[in-house]
């Protein structure tokens, strides 16, 4: 177990990419970092469902699951791996916002580093973003990289 | 059947231009309703029956023996877990590692969309009609009552549902039946689900589609005049195909989204209506104490209003017909009571709060026309129902009471009938679907020809009149609950052991909650 822990928010865009370099970069200066590299799947137990849909949801979280794990987070835990560094790799259905700070706290994490994600929609203008959320909620300090 | 099919259609296209052809469309409503009465007379009679001496039906008995019996058999599990069924909806017990798996709260909300409909707002105008604001009584003590029938029927839902390799379930009354009679040692667990599966299937076609399609007519040509049933059908059967045949989500999606906030909006504007009225309510509350013991002259007095109640009380929340031990069999939970806690809640918002909502609004509105002299209800010509104002019935009824409060209602109650008419067609779809292929298999070919079925019965509903179809509808959902019943009280030691353990379990701190 390393002194301390980054938590890297990731959702397969280019911010992502920069706040994993970002994160990194942090962990070799520190030395002994681990990096836990987080990916939410956005999801919510509170929408309404049709019966068809709630049979076939356990089939389709696998499959979200495995999507995730191949095109997102297995490559990036992999590089960062090469790169020499301590990796954690998660992927968690649920509020990224909320998923990310639960993370930090588990791994008693000293930051939070994520992109930045433009504010896109009416619904991220009204209820604020993923990262604006983050920085407004999270118990550690959070990195917000442009 | 193909032949009328394709005659309704010819005669729905023939209609829109002419009057002549228009007047050949009703005659056609006509027959369709005759045809319809006549096959299915001697079921509804031998459901309905008269226990022997009285005119009171067996079948309510029935049902509120045995929802006395599980409310007794499992300590009054309504009242002492109702506390605890929040917690879980509201996640406080869902592990995190499991997120993205059917929540409680969406087995929940998809299990109510099959019974939130237009048995709150007809079925209720049907009772309070007939059998006065008493009959809003016994509907509450039957809701109560029912929330147990509720927990024992999905807690074995979840027990008994059969898992697939793909990761998908397959759940519902028919799997108790044969699995949970073979665990007990019990023979005739396979001859129930049988019968199970067909009065399912008839349930699904009768009070899950006709009439959930003959209402939703109804309540538009209040609003545009009469015409023909059969466009209505047409129409409805058109997007009910494309949902479940063509599988455009998007449209069941929007429902599934919009069925809620026309649920939420329904009761805020009951209560509005109340609290504007709100002198009233004690008085409304007497009229409803009053004539649940004494009946104050409505149609068969106080037993009138006792079968009333209950009889739309199950009709509503379907507690012990075990519709809903489909739909809580989707759930990945590790313990099955957890889904029999969530479940109970739903007679109680169904039930107790929705339909005690349109009872009193109906009752305050003074659309049941009352003598001056007496203060009991003045009977319409035939003696069967209380006159009302204008002599409307069923979801007219409710409309012309919510009026009286708002005068753009109805436009809103329309829309929200034919939003809850569709959501409730397609719940009921999945459990004919699951009865269905549960007879005859899965297979593509073989779902396709129950949905097609399914479609073609949307367009019988919507022609034929209230009463051949309400009578068959309650019919068959009443059935369901015969054999379903009767399973129960052989498996409930089951659900007593799970239960007990359960409890036991949370109570020593073995289930915990789950921080967020």
């Amino acid at each position: 177990m390393s002194k301390t822990t980054i938590v890297v928010g990731l959702d397969g865009s280019e911010a992502g990419a920069r706040a994993l370099a970002f994160a990194k970069n942090q962990a070799n200066q520190i030395g002994d970092c681990t990096i836990a590299i987080c990916y939410v799947i956005e999801w919510s137990p509170f929408t309404f469902q049709t019966p068809e849909e709630n049979e076939q949801r356990h089939k389709r979280r696998e499959e979200e699951l495995k999507l995730a794990h191949e095109r997102v987070l297995d490559p990036a835990v992999k590089d960062t791996e090469a790169a020499g560094h301590d990796v954690v790799g998660i992927v968690q259905h649920g509020d990224a916002a909320d998923i990310l700070d639960a993370v930090a706290k588990k791994h008693n994490a000293s930051q939070i580093v994520v992109g930045r994600v433009g504010a896109r929609g009416i619904k991220e203008r009204v209820f604020g973003g993923v990262t604006g959320r983050l920085a407004a909620s999270a118990s550690v300090p959070v990195t917000i990289i442009p | 059947m193909n032949k009328l099919f394709g005659t309704g259609l010819v005669a729905t296209a023939l209609s829109l231009p002419t009057l002549a052809a228009a007047q050949d469309a009703v005659s056609l409503d006509q027959r369709v309703n005759d045809i319809f009465a006549g096959s299915t007379g001697w079921f509804v009679n031998l459901i309905f029956m008269n226990l022997p001496g009285t005119n009171f039906p067996w079948i309510v008995l029935w049902l509120v023996v045995a929802a006395s019996i599980f409310t007794i058999y499992f300590g009054f599990i309504q009242l002492r877990a109702f506390g605890h069924a929040i917690s879980l909806v509201r996640g406080d017990y869902s592990d995190p590692n499991d997120a993205g798996e059917v929540s409680h709260f969406q087995a929940l909300t998809t299990a109510l969309s099959g019974t939130v409909g237009l048995g709150n707002i007809a079925g209720v105008a049907v009772a309070v009609g007939i059998g006065g604001p008493g009959a809003t009584f016994w509907m509450i003590l039957a809701g109560l009552l029912g929330m147990a029938s509720k927990f024992t029927e999905c807690t074995l839902g979840v027990k008994y549902r059969n898992e697939y390799a793909d990761g998908s379930v397959s759940g519902g009354p028919m799997y108790y039946m044969t699995k949970g009679f073979k665990e007990r040692g019990i023979p005739g667990g396979a001859f129930l689900a049988v019968v199970f599966a067909i009065f399912t299937i008839g349930g699904a076609l009768g009070g899950g589609n006709m009439f959930q399609a003959n209402q939703a007519h109804a309540q538009i040509t209040q609003i545009t005049g009469d015409f023909s049933g059969l466009i209505t059908g047409v129409i409805f059967a058109a997007v009910v195909f494309m949902v479940i045949v063509g599988g455009i989500k998007s449209i069941a999606q929007v429902t599934e989204k919009v069925v809620p906030f026309m649920g939420i909006l329904y009761v805020l504007a009951a209560l509005v209506i109340l609290i504007v009225n709100a002198d009233q309510i004690g008085w409304a509350f007497g009229q409803i104490f009053a004539g649940a013991f004494t009946g104050l002259g409505v149609a068969g007095g106080f037993v009138g209003a006792l079968i009333q109640g209950f009889k739309r009380a199950a009709f509503s929340n379907e507690a012990g017909v075990g519709s809903a031990a489909i739909a809580h069999s989707a759930v990945r939970t590790k313990e099955p009571v957890t889904e029999g806690v969530v479940s109970l809640l739903e007679p109680f918002i169904d039930t107790v709060v929705i339909c005690t909502m349109t009872a009193l609004v109906i009752t305050i509105s003074g659309t049941l026309v009352m003598d001056p002299a007496t203060g009991n209800f003045i009977l319409n010509e035939a003696g069967t129902s209380i006159q009302t104002v204008d002599g409307v019935s069923g979801v007219a009824l409710t409309s012309a009471a919510f009026a009286t409060g708002f005068s753009w209602f109805p436009y809103v109650l329309a829309l929200a009938v034919i939003l809850f008419a569709f959501s409730t067609m397609i719940s009921w779809s999945y459990y004919g679907l699951k009865a269905w292929t549960y007879l005859f298999g899965e297979g593509k070919t073989k779902e396709l020809i129950f949905k097609l079925i399914f479609c073609f019965f949307i367009i019988v509903g919507a022609a034929a009149n209230l009463g051949a179809v309400i009578d068959f509808s309650d019919a068959m959902i009443f059935a369901m609950a015969v054999v379903n019943i009767t399973a129960l009280y052989f498996l409930m030691p089951i659900v007593k052991r799970e239960m007990n353990s359960y409890f036991a379990r949370l109570k020593s701190g073995e289930i915990v909650k789950h921080g967020h």
